[in-house]
């Protein structure tokens, strides 16, 4: 009998494999960033569940990764979409052109706060973003100018008279996340370029610039938690005087265990991330493929609900999710742009 | 003889110690036992102390009126009408209805909240099952809101949690209470629905029917391939340097980190096949790949218990060796095969590492119905819940990790029950 069975098994076995291979997709497949996945993940089931079609599918593989894989080539084996927490590189840019992508669609849908939490149990922070790189930094400035020493700093007090004589130690995410990227870029380079020095190095050697303010120290004052933001606030329950670094919407739904410092003397909430006077927030991005939309049928479904102002709105469901929105006009115009499929010209300014 | 009572005397004196010694050592064992029952239990208890809260859910009593009119809907069997319908101002207007005080556009976009904002397509879909429902008006539960939810279940703890809420809410939820118009009852989207970023809709469904279909696949691939595997091995080769060395590696292979396979899957089944992404085929090949080696081990240890004095019977009254595998070995070595088959698949379901790297890792909302469907797994499920800002997927999470933790448990009794059953001792 079993002699019978194998060619049976084998046989369905391929079958299958081949009747799969020459399916053509329905689903839009997105992939990208951690920070932007939220958001995205709402608006694909709100547009399955409205549409009936297809719900898409949605991969946290991070910005860079799905730059990746989104950049790889044209065809339904490529994702269709992919969401990045910052804009497109020029380097990614080019690498999407050489591989035969040739239009790409750009929305920028709103902003993301990136907040210094603690424990509701301690006493609130207030620093500044210089602060902040003189406690996290690697290296630091020294006496004299242009000399950069191994960050001697243990206490926040040692860094600043006015802050509390507690231990430096700060629970983030690790290089891999774009959290951490952002936080080196608005964070540790913000406070980095309040020494005129370094500031003036930019200019000079943008290499040593960006490494002098974008190493963290790894002495173990900070610590990395994974990309889990969950296990960041747990930890600061259970140690109030650690400081911990996460996406704003972690702190809007957990009120209840972690404050957020303030920055600047600028309190992490909606309105202060939405004008823009909390230091901290990121642009968040998608991209599309222009020539997969008349190819897999739900992506301008996608797409229309993205940009409505139902789902982006200032009322909208992804601000109840933690996203901040971008202002009304910009919107208004960026809606209209997108729908009128209008790729990148090539000629923005990237970095 | 004064040499033997010395020997007798140190005996004697020696006793109490080595006996004192040997206690010792048996406390060791139990000292050993009782921390691992006690970490098994703390987990237990973790879990289900978090979790259990949600298989139940909030819902609020509210009457509803199946308004042709405002719908827009002549007919319930109007396809493209129920598509169109408003179904969110069904339950807008019962709100309003129920708490007639409120006013003002910013009390109503709260009291709009309380209610999960799936209850559109929930009404739709009662109406649909209940076509004669319209023009009339029927009280229904609807399902909250997860910061109600959250809100609700903590206050009936006694910790009310109620950052989330503004304090009229807080009062409407009261004033709910007192009214005996909300209440918790048995969440069956939590079994019945796929993943949602809602957590009130939110469900492993769509995740148990992919470990399925990634499970069902693996043991069709694995087990035949491992059985002729190790069947040949054991009883057609011949042993020389050649098949020790494929020995050693099929061993070697068995310890090798799970993510591997995810990276070897990537690179040969997907950039060289072109195999799609988050399919249960794909997935179903990777594990294969990976549970291969476990069942074939454990394959070849269940041919080696077959006593050799059957084989030679056999081969004694003139059956040829195939004849001799297959109508007395392998009968008698499949328990043991069987038994390898269901560990192997109960490490299968609960990888996820693998399955990272090939894209199963994903949000998927729709129930898959075939292997060449976008899904996701159990376990994956889980780590995406625990990756979720949203508070009511704690005890979601909880819930998950209950239910692949009872199907591990299915899996590994009946591999007991099966050797239990089926073992011949010679």
């Amino acid at each position: 009998m079993i002699n019978k069975i194998i060619p049976v098994v084998v046989l369905t076995f391929v079958a299958l494999t081949g009747a799969s291979l020459s399916i053509a997709r329905e689903n839009v497949e997105v992939v990208g960033s951690s920070t932007v996945y939220p958001f995205a993940t709402v608006v694909a089931e709100r547009y399955g569940r409205a549409s009936g079609k297809p719900t898409p599918k949605i991969e946290s593989t991070g910005s860079g990764g799905g730059m990746k894989l989104f950049c790889g080539g044209v065809g339904t084996n490529y994702p269709d979409v992919t969401n990045v927490s910052r804009r497109i590189k020029k380097s990614e840019f080019d690498k999407c052109q050489k591989n035969g992508v040739k239009d790409i669609i750009e929305v920028q849908i709103g902003y993301d706060g990136i907040v210094i939490a603690n424990s509701i149990e301690s006493t609130p922070m207030e620093i500044s973003r210089k602060d902040i790189f003189l406690a996290l930094a690697a290296k630091v400035p020294g006496e004299k100018e242009g000399e950069l020493i191994d960050n001697p700093y243990s206490t926040w007090k040692q860094v600043n008279a006015s802050l509390p004589n507690v231990a430096i130690e700060v629970l983030g995410p690790p290089p891999t996340s774009g959290t951490r990227d952002a936080f080196a870029e608005l964070g540790l380079e913000g406070g980095c370029k309040a020494f005129p020095w370094i500031k003036a190095l930019k200019k000079v050697n943008k290499n040593e610039f960006k490494s002098v303010c974008h190493t963290v120290r790894e002495d173990g004052r900070y610590v990395e938690v994974g990309e889990n933001d969950n296990l960041i606030v747990q930890k600061l329950k259970a140690n109030p005087s650690a400081l911990g670094v996460f996406g704003f919407s972690f702190l809007d739904q957990n009120a209840d265990k972690v404050q957020g410092s303030l920055i600047e003397s600028v309190e992490p909430t909606f309105e202060s991330i939405a004008d823009k006077t909390y230091p901290i927030s990121r642009p968040l991005y998608f991209y599309v493929k222009k020539a997969h939309i008349d190819v897999v049928p739900g992506i301008l479904g996608y797409l229309t609900e993205f940009t409505s102002e139902r789902a982006w709105g200032e009322d909208g469901y992804l601000a109840e999710k933690g996203m901040i929105p971008l202002p009304e006009d910009i919107r208004k115009t960026k809606a209209a742009s997108v729908r009128a499929l209008t790729p990148m010209s090539g000629k923005e300014p990237l970095k | 003889m004064s040499n033997s009572t010395d020997n007798l005397q140190k005996i004697k004196s020696s006793l109490k110690r080595r006996s004192r010694s040997e206690s010792r050592f048996r406390w060791y064992g139990r000292v050993a036992i009782i921390i691992g029952l006690a970490a098994v239990l703390a987990l237990f208890v973790d879990i289900i102390s978090k979790g259990h809260g949600a298989f139940k859910a909030t819902y609020i009593q509210v009457d509803i009126h199946y308004d042709g009119d405002r719908l827009g809907v002549t007919s319930s069997a109007d396809k493209s009408q129920l598509m169109q319908a408003n179904w969110d101002a069904l339950v807008k207007s019962g709100l309003r209805e129920k708490f007639s005080d409120v006013s003002g556009r910013r009390d109503k976009r709260q009291l709009y909240k309380l209610v999960s904002n799936g209850t559109g397509f929930d009404l739709k879909e009662h109406l649909v099952a209940n076509p004669l429902l319209l023009g009339e008006t029927e009280s229904q539960w609807l399902l909250a809101d997860d910061d109600i939810d959250t809100y609700y279940k903590s206050w009936l703890d006694g910790e009310p949690y109620d950052a989330r809420l503004t304090k009229k809410q807080i009062q409407w939820i009261d004033q709910l209470h007192q009214q005996g118009d909300i209440r918790l009852q048995l969440n069956t989207n939590l079994l019945t629905r796929g993943d949602s970023r809602e957590p009130e809709q939110a469900g492993i469904y769509g995740a148990v029917m992919g470990s399925l279909l990634t499970l069902l696949l693996t043991l069709m691939l694995s087990f035949p391939i491992g059985v002729a595997a190790a069947i040949y091995l054991e009883e057609f080769a011949t042993k020389n340097k050649f098949t020790d060395f494929i020995e050693v590696n099929i061993n070697n292979l068995a310890a090798v980190p799970s993510i591997i396979f995810g990276l070897l899957g990537l690179a040969v089944f997907i950039n060289f096949f072109h195999v799609p992404r988050s399919v249960p085929i794909m997935g179903g090949l990777v594990l294969t790949l990976m549970t291969l080696p476990t069942i074939i081990i454990t394959s070849r240890a269940a041919i080696k218990s077959v006593p050799p004095s059957i084989r030679e019977a056999a081969l004694g009254m003139g059956a040829s060796r195939y004849q001799v595998v297959l109508h007395h070995v392998l009968p008698l070595a499949l328990p043991g095969m069987l038994t390898g088959a269901i560990i192997g698949m109960a490490q299968a379901l609960g990888e996820t590492a693998p399955l990272l790297m090939i894209g199963m890792v994903a949000f998927i909302v729709d129930i898959p119905q075939g292997f060449t469907d976008p899904a996701t797994v159990l376990p994956v499920q889980i780590f995406l819940w625990a990756d979720s800002p949203e508070r009511a997927f704690i005890e979601k999470t909880s819930a998950a990790i209950m239910v692949l933790l009872s199907f591990l448990l299915i899996m590994n009794i009946s591999a007991v029950w099966l050797r239990k059953r089926l073992e011949r001792r010679w």
